[in-house]
């Protein structure tokens, strides 16, 4: 960044607050209030994205199971607050105890696997992740849990004492509809998730994780419970992801198993391998280009259709390639991300052959 | 951290040129109101050929509306159609609801899927305005309560029905296995047949599952075949259907293979080979030969758009039914409209138009067909 | 007892599938440690080439016997898959073999997806028909169905099996495969070219995914451009419960795999009323492969330990 451009810290915090506040009338006014649907869609990922990073990002286990976790949440949310059981708790009840019983799961999840590394971990997470996914869209027999496939709908919309989320409401002579109140919400989620991060981080517990995705071996002679480590290191991420889960089924107010399948896992670890692993700002840029790419390449199919009267290029069908793409131009040529963090490009540089040396360390290692 | 800076300068430039592309917008006639309809439905992605069909009808419509003029409380009215593509995803199609509703439509056609038109109509429901789906057949979408949900096809209760009486009756199944693909659709559709097999006295001897990326069913099939019934219902869809009846045929299972309109295409066909001989599927709707006006429509729609893949009538139908309401109401309001969509009753391509309590049509009609040397053969229409 | 006859028979040609896929699995692992998620789609590629060279061959001759036709269209498939294979290691894994583990993984999901979409693009997302000329001899026994296509399926994933055995334990490129799979940098002082070692697998490996994929596409009737990514997932489930690395592993985990999906789907549903019928098919799958990791992480055959993997 040229340095003209450096701002004091508090005027560019300042600034920054200015503009996270004035973001959603600004894009309402310039782009249409559905693009607050969508800004509102990215801080979710943005969370979303913040809890796998713990786990893949800070702790290195690559976690391809990460939407069951996210699934446990919004159905958890879904069952407490829906005509389904006509029962309707209010959100600041139901979102913690979601979150609770999606760490509990992660807890689950990461008791068995501790003692599988790499490769094996991700196609256990995987597996868990379709066990999951898949008991949601069977349990509506014998007993209704899940309304099966055809999931559950109607589930209530947030309500801050008098002020519902849904219709229009008026506040100092602005007009405030669902997306913009669920806006405010998501941020205020998003900023605590990413000082929680970021605090974790620079914790004796984030360091422990460093250590643990560096060398268990090592880990482990310095003192480290790498038991504990890991197990903290899944149900703090699955703990994200089923608040994640109860904010997306009180914004989306109809949730169905196809919601949760093995891609949005992967197009969540796609976002923080993009930004950079284990870097909080990167993780964010990650959910942010992923979130709004698809949104942006519609008005492709749009400009074709308008110029051409078809669609040449399926844009829909182009996002997936995009993707793909991307994954393997960036673990070749920015294996760190697009902003990584100083300490994981040192990691990832394969040069002066102490790479190398950690990785013959790493393949020496014996639980 | 510059980066506040610079995204205030970035939106301050968008804005700028949202506020001069105001400036050039069309001035309309002062005596033609533009009244907006939306249409929505997957316009890319594996089903974009049928998604792109329903807005051409819908599109047919419209024009057709046009060349006659509409006149309402006195104005003259030029209806434009929006057409949006919700890629048949919940999420996508939230957000494209939310446009629509933005951009004042008074009405909308649409979606195709019941997975997006379910999550869909919450949204018009809030802002008040009337959804016509022309397609969407989950029993869900109209059991919601919303006074804003219709949709002009049979749903997957009459289907299921009509096919459950078909089974037993016309078929004479007294054993019957149903197999469903744990999809919404296939799921439904399955538990109304069920039902309505039992309630016509058949026997339900085995109930399996698939899931709808399967292509190997030898252990439900022969775990079928041990309870040896003389029916098979699957709900779900042909690349599914295709390989089940190929499998039927080689474990030597003899049950005849029935199923609803996810099965009722040429690629079933296509997928089964011989092995589809005899198979037998329904589609809500007549034959569009047997429709009222379907050969007219034809002839109009082919010229314009080409072939019609399936539910391009019933976009249609959506349209005139609500611009017959709009008619009585004399008014595009969509309160008005509303107000008098219960008691509009319609003389569509499809068949007469009427709504129940629930946005159901009366009386959807539901057609049988049986595969006759490599083609679907009508066998009878179920009122 | 004919009914428990026939499930036994769908989960060992089932089984047989899963085992043929997953051989090529194993070898990649086994050399490279490394798992190849494209796999998978290097068998749908080859469907995929072979149904367009059948298509064009029916076209031209339509009096041709369907044998040659579909034996034409394997030939085909084969060098197109070697290359493809070939291609993927070298622009995909070789620039990463030295960074850390995640990051090959994290290629071999792309490396999927791009050639799943590649695939949608060029042969459309409709499931494409596979044309019925082979023979279809049905045999009877004991009340149980079996074809001649289930049988051939068996008979060639066994001795697919018995020559991969051979190549590995009698060859001299056998014996540099197990060579670099011990030790990379002591295969290189000994003389081994280990880039050419590895690439000499992946074509191997792709070569098999070629066969697999034509035989898959045959039995069902149809290919799909997503039909590798659970093909995949299984076959590499069936790899790992076998004991990953060992050839003869990955034929005992397929097969186990398919008797587990046949036997668990036709079965549990009656034993538990109805509760855990076929819906949970896959869960079975999956579960059995947790608990195979968590008790014995090396796989029923494997003597590698879990942290190496």
């Amino acid at each position: 960044m040229p340095k003209w451009l450096r701002l004091p810290p508090p005027v560019a915090f300042l600034l920054l607050a200015i503009t996270l506040i004035l973001l959603p009338f600004l894009t309402g006014a310039t782009l249409g209030n559905s693009w607050v649907r969508v800004l509102d869609f990215v801080l979710l990922y943005v969370m979303l994205a913040l809890g796998l990073n713990i786990v893949v990002g800070y702790a290195g286990l690559l976690d391809l199971g990460y939407v069951a976790f996210y699934a446990i949440g919004a159905y958890l949310y879904a069952w407490l607050a829906s005509p389904h059981f006509g029962l309707h708790l209010p959100f600041w009840a139901i979102l913690p105890l979601g979150a609770l019983l999606a760490g509990f799961f992660g807890v689950l999840l990461g008791a068995p696997t501790l003692r599988l590394r790499g490769d094996y971990l991700a196609i256990v997470t995987l597996g868990f992740g379709e066990i999951i996914r898949i008991f949601m869209n069977n349990l509506n027999a014998p007993f209704n849990l899940t309304n099966g496939p055809q999931g559950i709908n109607l589930i209530d919309p947030v309500a801050l004492g008098p002020l519902i989320f849904k219709g229009n409401h008026h506040l100092f002579g602005f007009k405030l509809t669902a997306p913009y109140l669920y806006y405010y919400l998501f941020l205020a989620f998003t900023l605590a998730t990413i000082v929680i991060a970021m605090r974790l981080q620079n914790s004796r517990i984030g360091r422990a994780w460093a250590a643990l995705r560096e060398d268990e071996v090592a880990a482990a002679a310095m003192g480290v419970n790498t038991r504990n480590v890991k197990l903290l290191a899944f149900a703090m991420g699955a703990t994200f992801g089923g608040l994640a889960g109860g904010l997306f089924a009180s914004f989306q107010g109809f949730i169905s198993p196809e919601s949760f399948n093995l891609w949005e896992s992967i197009l969540i670890l796609c976002m923080i391998v993009l930004g950079g692993m284990g870097h909080i700002p990167g993780v964010i840029l990650g959910a942010v280009m992923l979130t709004v790419l698809p949104e942006a390449l519609r008005y492709l199919g749009d400009w074709q259709r308008a110029a051409l009267g078809h669609v040449v290029v399926d844009p829909n069908d182009l996002r997936m390639l995009i993707f793909g793409l991307a994954l393997v131009l960036m673990m070749i040529y920015r294996p760190a991300g697009l902003i990584p963090s100083r300490q994981r490009r040192r990691e990832f540089a394969a040069e002066d052959g102490v790479a190398e040396q950690e990785q013959a360390d790493l393949y020496d290692a014996k639980v | 951290m510059g980066f506040g800076r610079r995204n205030t300068l970035i939106l301050s430039l968008i804005l700028a040129g949202a506020l001069s592309g105001c400036g050039k917008k069309a001035e309309t006639d002062s005596d033609i109101t533009v009244i907006k309809i939306g249409s929505v439905s997957p316009l890319t992605g594996p089903q974009a050929h049928i998604g792109k069909d329903n807005e051409n009808g819908a599109r047919l419509a419209v024009d057709e509306i046009h060349a006659q003029g509409l006149t309402l409380g006195g104005k003259k009215i030029k209806l434009e159609l929006l057409g949006e593509d919700d890629q048949a995803d919940p999420k996508t199609a939230t957000i494209v609801a939310q446009k629509l509703v933005d951009q004042g439509v008074q009405a909308v056609i649409g979606h195709l899927n019941s997975g997006t038109t379910i999550p869909a109509s919450k949204y018009y429901h809030d802002a008040g305005i009337p959804q016509i789906s022309p397609s969407a057949t989950a029993i869900a979408y109209t059991a919601q309560g919303y006074k804003t949900a219709y949709r002009v096809m049979a749903n997957d209760e009459q289907q299921g029905r009509a096919l459950g009486q078909f089974a037993v009756g016309k078929m004479g199944a007294k054993r019957i296995a149903v197999v469903d693909d744990r999809t919404a659709y296939g799921q439904g559709l399955a538990d109304e047949f069920e039902k309505a097999a039992k309630a016509a006295g058949g026997t339900i001897v085995a109930r399996e599952f698939t899931n709808d990326r399967a292509t190997d069913f030898a252990a439900i099939l022969t775990s079928i075949k041990g309870k040896s019934p003389d029916l098979l219902f699957f709900g779900g869809m042909d690349p599914q259907g295709g390989p089940m009846a190929q499998q039927m045929k080689r474990l030597g299972l003899n049950a005849k293979l029935l199923g609803g309109d996810g099965l009722q295409n040429i690629n079933f066909i296509k997928l089964a080979g011989t092995d589809a001989e005899g198979v037998t599927a329904s589609s809500p709707g007549l034959p569009l030969e047997a429709m009222p006006g379907g050969p007219a429509f034809k002839t109009r729609f082919e010229a314009k758009y080409g072939a019609i893949q399936v539910y391009a009538p019933y976009a249609y139908d959506a349209v005139q039914v609500l611009v017959a309401a709009m008619k009585k109401a004399d008014s595009a309001d969509p309160a008005a409209v509303l107000a008098v969509l219960p008691q509009t009753d319609h003389q569509g391509v499809s068949g007469q138009l009427r709504f129940d309590a629930k946005g159901d049509t009366q009386g959807g009609a539901v057609t049988v067909y049986q595969v006759k040397n490599g083609a679907w053969a009508v066998l009878e229409t179920v009122k | 007892m004919d009914i428990f006859l026939q499930q036994l028979i769908n989960g060992l040609v089932l089984g047989s599938i899963y085992a043929l896929v997953a051989l090529g699995y194993t070898m990649v692992y086994g050399i490279l440690e490394l798992i190849n998620f494209a796999h998978g789609e290097v068998t749908m590629i080859g469907a995929m080439v072979a149904l367009s060279v059948i298509g064009l061959l029916l076209g031209a001759m339509p009096e041709l016997p369907g044998i040659l036709v579909v034996l034409a269209g394997v030939l085909v498939a084969i060098p197109a898959c070697m290359l493809l294979g070939y291609a993927i290691e070298k622009i995909a894994y070789r620039p990463l073999r030295k960074a850390p583990r995640l990051a090959p993984l994290i290629t071999a999901i792309g490396v999927s997806i791009i050639l799943q979409n590649v695939a949608m693009l060029v042969w459309g997302r409709q499931y494409v028909s596979f044309p019925r000329i082979l023979p279809e001899g049905r045999h009877e026994i004991w009340g149980a169905h079996i074809t001649d296509l289930q049988i051939f399926i068996v008979v060639l994933s066994l001795s697919v099996m018995a020559s991969l055995w051979l190549l590995v334990q009698r060859t001299r490129l056998g014996r540099a495969m197990r060579a670099t799979a011990q030790s990379k940098e002591v295969a290189a002082l000994m003389g081994v070219n280990v880039d050419k070692v590895i690439s000499a697998t992946f074509l191997i490996g792709s070569a098999i995914a070629a066969i697999a994929g034509v035989m898959v596409s045959a039995y069902y009737g149809l290919a799909h451009y997503y039909m590798g990514f659970l093909l995949g997932l299984k076959a590499f489930s069936a790899a790992v419960l076998g004991g990953i690395g060992n050839i003869a592993g990955a034929m005992l985990g397929g097969m186990l795999l398919g008797m587990i999906e046949a036997l668990g789907a036709g079965y549990i549903g009656d034993l538990t009323g109805g509760f855990l019928g076929s819906h949970y098919q896959d869960v079975f799958a999956f579960f059995v492969l947790i608990l195979v990791l968590v008790f014995r992480p090396s796989g029923l055959l494997g003597e590698r330990v879990a942290s190496r993997a």
